[in-house]
C-alpha cells in the first residue's frame, strides 16, 4: 500500500551523462514564443521560468489564454501549423530545439511526461490497462514481459490503487475516472522523467478523488524529485500545490512569482479578477477573510 | 457582468406550496443479482425562486434524481410534485403534454447534449415555443430576448452549435430552457466543463435568473460551484440526502461526516485539503 517510487541507479536514455555537471534545472523556459510561422503571428509571446527538480509551477489563465500551447511546446507535441518561433525550451540542460524528432521521441516519456484532463481518451479501449503500462516500460526500457509485469504492478500499486493485480487486467471501461487518471499517471512516471505536465489533470474528477491525486503528486515529487507543471483553471489546486505560478492571458503572463504572493496579494488587475471571481464565487465567500496564511 | 448580492424577494409574502416537492422517492434499477437501489427515500422542495443546491459525487445518484423529476426514471416508490402535480403518476399523454408547456427544463453538463447540432441557435431556442403553438414572429422576437438575457448577441442566432465556444453554447443551452418560461429549471454540473471566465459568467447570469424569481435546482459534484448561488444545499450521498442545510450552515458547519469529507477534500485558496489520514478518518465514520 505504501510503496513508493525511487529513482533506479541507472541512468535511462534522454538523461545526461554521468560524468556531465547535474543541470540546475529540470525544465527552463526562456522569452519562448509560439505561432505560425506562415503568418508570423504569435499566440504565446515570452514565457519564461524556471523549474527546479523537484519544484513545482501552476499555469493559471482561462481558454485560448495559450497555456496549453505553453505546454505543447515543452513537450515537443504542437499542432500544426504552430512552431516555436522563438526563444528556448531547455529540459534537464538541453536544448530542446536542436532535438531530430527520433531524439524528441526519446525524451518523451523517459524525461519528460504527461497527464491530460480525459485520462480514458489516452487508453486503449480494447487492451487491460496493466499491459499498457508494461507496454512503456517494454518500448522505453526494453524490459522483458515479465519484468514489465512486475514492475507495472509496483507502479499500480504506488499509485494507490487498491488490489494492483486486479486492475492490471481489467479494461479502461471497468475503471472509474480517478483510477484511469492513477493508470496514467503510473505510465507517466513508468521510466522515472524528471518533469511531469499536468494539464487540467484533476479538473474532471470528484473532489474527494481530486484529493488523493494531489496527494500522490506531491508524493512523486517528495519520494522522486520529479518537478511538476501544473495547468489549472482552479486557483485552490494550484495553492494547494505549487510554489511557483504563471498567470496567462492572451499568450502573454501578466503576472509570475511566488503562490503566496500572486494569489494573496495580486499585483495584476487580471489576476485580482480572478482571485476576486474565484473568492466570489468559491467556498471562500463563507470562510471569512482572516482565514489564515496561504500554504 | 456582475450582479448585486441581494437576496431574491418573495413574489407574493401568501405562502404557496414548493415549485418543486420530492417526496420519499425510492428508485431500484436492474433485475435479479444486478437490481440496485438508486436512491433510499429522498426528500427535497424547492420553493419559488429559491435556488437549491444537490451535491453528489459519481454514483451518488444525483442524475437518476433529476431524470426522476423530469418524468425519465419510473420511481418505485415516492412522488414528485411540480407545482402540486404528481409527475410520476401521469401517463405517457400527461407526461408529454406537461413538458410541452415547459414548466421544468433541464440544462446538461455537455451543452452539446442540450442542443440540435443540425439546428441554427435561433431554431433551436423558438423551437420549443412553435411547438406550443406560438406564433413564428413571437417565438422570434422571444428568442431574441433570452438571448439578450444570457448577455449574447443576436448575430449569434443564425449560427450551427458547433460554431460556439463551450461558454457561448452553455448559455444558448440555458436560453433555451428559459423560453418556455420555466417555474423550475434543473442544471446537471453547468459549470464542470467551462473554463474559469466562462463559468464566472454562466453563474452570475444564474445569479441574475435567481433575482427574476426562477426555482434553480443547481446539480454539481463540487460544492464550491455552487456555494456562490445556491440558498440551500442539499448533499446526497450513496442514494441518500445526508444533510440540508443553508448554504452558509452547511459550508461553515456541516454536520455529516461525507459533508465534511467534502469540505475538507476541497482546497481553497486559503487552507489545503485535508491529508491523507484525516480524510481516511472521515471515511471510517462513514462506514461505520
Amino acid at each position: 500500500m505504501t510503496t513508493t517510487l525511487t529513482r533506479p541507479a541507472t541512468t535511462s536514455a534522454g538523461s545526461p551523462a554521468p560524468d556531465q555537471p547535474a543541470p540546475t534545472h529540470a525544465l527552463s523556459v526562456r522569452d519562448l514564443h509560439v505561432g505560425d510561422p506562415s503568418t508570423g503571428h504569435d499566440i504565446v509571446r515570452g514565457v519564461s521560468f524556471d523549474l527546479p527538480r523537484g519544484g513545482v509551477v501552476g499555469v493559471v489563465g482561462e481558454s485560448g489564454s495559450g497555456k496549453t500551447l505553453t505546454c505543447r511546446a515543452v513537450l515537443g507535441i504542437l499542432p500544426e501549423p504552430f512552431a516555436v518561433t522563438g526563444g528556448s525550451v531547455e529540459v534537464v540542460g538541453r536544448d530542446t530545439a536542436t532535438l531530430t524528432p527520433r531524439e524528441w521521441t526519446g525524451l518523451r516519456g523517459s524525461t519528460i511526461a504527461a497527464v491530460f484532463q480525459d485520462p480514458a481518451s489516452y487508453l486503449n479501449p480494447s487492451i487491460p490497462v496493466g499491459r499498457q503500462v508494461a507496454e512503456v516500460l517494454r518500448v522505453k526500457l526494453g524490459l522483458r514481459r515479465r519484468a514489465a509485469r512486475e514492475r507495472s504492478l509496483e507502479l499500480l500499486a504506488a499509485v494507490q490503487l487498491r488490489d494492483p493485480a486486479r486492475v492490471w487486467a481489467q479494461y479502461p471501461f471497468e475503471l472509474s475516472g480517478g483510477m484511469l487518471q492513477r493508470v496514467l499517471i503510473a505510465a507517466a512516471v513508468a521510466v522515472e522523467p524528471q518533469v511531469l505536465i499536468a494539464d487540467e489533470a484533476t479538473t474532471a474528477l470528484d473532489v474527494t478523488v481530486q484529493a488523493e491525486i494531489l496527494d500522490l503528486l506531491a508524493e512523486l515529487r517528495a519520494s522522486t524529485g520529479l518537478a511538476l507543471v501544473v495547468v489549472s483553471h482552479d486557483l485552490a489546486v494550484v495553492a494547494q500545490l505549487c510554489t511557483e505560478v504563471l498567470v496567462m492571458r492572451d499568450g502573454e503572463v501578466v503576472e509570475q512569482g511566488p503562490v503566496s504572493r500572486v494569489l494573496h496579494d495580486p499585483q495584476h488587475d487580471y489576476t485580482r479578477l480572478l482571485v476576486r471571481e474565484h473568492e466570489q464565487y468559491g467556498l471562500e465567500r463563507f470562510l471569512g477573510t482572516d482565514g489564515g496564511e496561504l500554504r | 457582468m456582475t450582479t448585486s448580492e441581494t437576496a431574491y424577494h418573495r413574489l407574493s409574502s401568501v405562502p404557496s406550496p414548493p415549485v418543486l416537492s420530492v417526496e420519499d422517492v425510492r428508485v431500484t434499477l436492474g433485475r435479479g443479482l444486478h437490481r440496485a437501489r438508486i436512491l433510499d427515500g429522498v426528500s427535497l422542495t424547492v420553493e419559488r425562486g429559491e435556488t437549491v443546491g444537490l451535491i453528489g459525487e459519481t454514483g451518488s445518484g444525483k442524475t437518476t434524481l433529476a431524470r426522476t423529476i423530469l418524468g425519465l426514471t419510473p420511481v418505485s416508490g415516492g412522488r414528485v410534485l411540480v407545482d402540486g402535480e404528481d409527475v410520476t403518476r401521469l401517463g405517457r399523454r400527461k407526461r408529454r403534454a406537461l413538458r410541452r408547456r415547459g414548466v421544468v427544463q433541464y440544462v446538461f453538463q455537455d451543452p452539446l447534449k442540450s442542443l440540435d447540432p443540425d439546428l441554427t441557435i435561433g431554431e433551436s431556442l423558438t423551437e420549443p415555443l412553435l411547438l406550443q403553438g406560438v406564433p413564428g414572429d413571437e417565438a422570434r422576437e422571444r428568442a431574441l430576448r433570452f438571448l439578450g438575457r444570457v448577455h449574447l448577441d443576436e448575430q449569434l442566432l443564425d449560427r450551427l452549435p458547433g460554431r460556439l465556444s463551450g461558454g457561448q453554447r452553455q448559455r444558448v443551452a440555458v436560453a433555451r430552457a428559459l423560453v418556455t418560461e420555466p417555474d423550475v429549471v434543473i442544471l446537471d454540473e453547468p459549470v464542470s466543463a467551462l473554463d474559469a471566465a466562462n463559468r464566472v459568467q454562466v453563474l452570475s447570469i444564474l445569479q441574475e435568473l435567481k433575482a427574476a424569481g426562477i426555482a434553480l435546482l443547481f446539480v454539481s459534484h463540487d460544492l464550491g460551484s455552487v456555494a456562490g448561488v445556491a440558498d440551500r444545499i442539499a448533499v446526497l450521498h450513496r442514494g441518500e440526502v445526508v444533510e440540508v442545510g443553508t448554504t452558509r450552515d452547511v459550508v461553515t458547519n456541516p454536520s455529516h461526516p461525507y459533508t465534511q469529507l467534502l469540505l475538507r477534500s476541497a482546497p481553497t485558496l486559503r487552507s489545503a485539503s485535508a491529508d491523507r489520514a484525516e480524510r481516511a478518518a472521515l471515511r471510517a465514520r462513514l462506514t461505520a
